[in-house]
């Protein structure tokens, strides 16, 4: 099995599958009746997307484990997802917050992605990029509409916006295995995304009448393994039917 | 105005043509543009299908029904899920937007349209009740992951707009 490959799919995979689950948790919970189909519809996407990066993945291991096994039964520490995707729906500007941040990067590495020599990745891209840029419409959409909206959606987007700012610089952080990939031309060099990213989050804040943080520290780990305390609470809601009922089908 | 050729037998449309969107009724999966190739290889149908949406949960259903309406017309089959070339809101043909429109939901426009409609709030789409363009976008997200919602302000009516994919 090509690991440096394997790897790969699991990092974008794994972003996707652990912000879904984010945006899922407001079924039903959403702040009024349209936001809460919107963000579950972004959910539904991004799960979709996941399923052919994990049959595409179970199908590289080729070790007889499921687009399901890989998805619902690893550790913690195998998850290699960026901080940002499993950081909480703390209020409805976090969730917006999150979801821009992840957006603008996920549009542009899918645009690129569409390029990759790897014909089956390419196909993928193809596919999700149509979807994401909707995504990207509608978090951007509500960034400039709480950013530039009363006294207190302003403060709680900005909040939002700073606190989240920390996750950003990971988006663009490549493992040993990208690396290869890159080589390749399997891969995206994500560090030739990063300088248009954050002029275009930058462009779009202030439209929204917010600060960019100047903060230049950032925090990094995910794609590592390392995570922070929130990935597990997740893990526990995700895996809950897998965990307690094995090899539970649709 | 479809782009991608399908491979079809033509035995097999009449058949296929029975097979509708379990979400839209009225719309087969023909019409839809989601079947890319059917044919007979050694007594077994092989059916390539695309999805409309990555998460589309209709696609599962869809193979289903199309190995039962195969059955029923005295034929095993295998359906295999292709996501290359992706599907585009193109391949929805003239009778399957009509069949939409009289549905209750407002077919897709262009893209440059699209883009009018949901970003800049352009009066383009056309309420499927009354006809009239006075119609305001409610939420980029609708029923399905397909559509979009919108309400004409003349009528006051309710209506999915099918969202441009392309």
């Amino acid at each position: 099995m090509n690991n440096n490959l394997y790897n790969y799919i699991l990092g974008i995979a794994d972003n996707s599958l652990i912000l879904g689950q984010r945006m899922g948790e407001l079924c039903g919970h959403g702040p009024t009746l349209e936001t809460d189909i919107a963000c579950t519809n972004i959910s539904l996407d991004l799960f979709g997307q996941v399923r052919s990066y994990f049959q595409y993945a179970a199908k590289i291991a080729g070790d007889g484990r499921t687009e399901d096994d890989i998805a619902m039964l690893r550790k913690e520490r195998e998850y290699k997802n960026v901080l940002l995707a499993e950081q909480p729906n703390t209020n409805f500007a976090y969730t917006i917050a999150r979801q821009f941040l992840f957006d603008v990067y996920h549009l542009a590495f899918l645009s690129e992605l569409q390029n990759s020599k790897d014909l089956t990745l390419s196909a993928i891209a193809k596919k999700c990029v149509k979807e994401v840029s909707y995504h990207e419409r509608f978090s951007s959409d509500w960034v400039k509409r709480l950013g530039d909206g009363t006294e207190e959606s302003h403060l709680k987007m900005q909040e939002a916006i700073n606190d989240l700012w920390t996750y950003t610089d990971e988006l663009f952080h490549q493992t040993e295995s990208d690396k290869v990939m890159i080589k390749e031309g399997v891969a995206v060099d994500t560090a030739k995304l990063k300088e248009n990213y954050y002029k275009q989050v930058s462009a779009l804040l202030e439209e929204a009448t917010l600060e960019t943080p100047e903060s230049k520290w950032f925090q990094k780990g995910g794609k590592k393994g390392v995570h922070t305390e929130h990935l597990g609470y997740l893990l526990a809601d995700l895996q809950y039917m897998q965990r307690t009922y094995p090899n539970m089908e649709w | 105005m479809i782009s991608i050729e399908q491979n079809i037998d033509k035995k097999l449309i009449p058949i296929l043509e029975q097979v509708s969107d379990p979400e839209i009724p009225v719309l087969s999966i023909m019409d839809m543009g989601v079947v890319r190739s059917a044919v007979i290889i050694n007594n077994i149908v092989k059916v390539e299908i695309t999805p409309t949406y990555s998460g589309c949960p209709a696609m599962d259903v869809i193979g289903d029904d199309i190995k039962h309406a195969l059955k029923n017309a005295g034929y095993d089959s295998e359906i295999e899920l292709i996501l290359s070339p992706a599907w585009t809101t193109d391949w929805i043909t003239p009778r399957g937007r009509k069949a939409l429109q009289d549905y209750g939901i407002a077919p897709p426009l262009e893209p440059e349209v699209d883009k009018a409609v949901l970003l800049e709030g352009k009066k383009i789409v056309t309420c499927t009740n009354c006809g009239s363009q006075n119609t305001r976008l409610v939420s980029q997200f609708g029923s399905t992951a397909c559509k979009a919602q919108f309400q004409c302000e003349d009528c006051q009516e309710p209506f999915d707009y099918f969202k441009c994919l392309k």
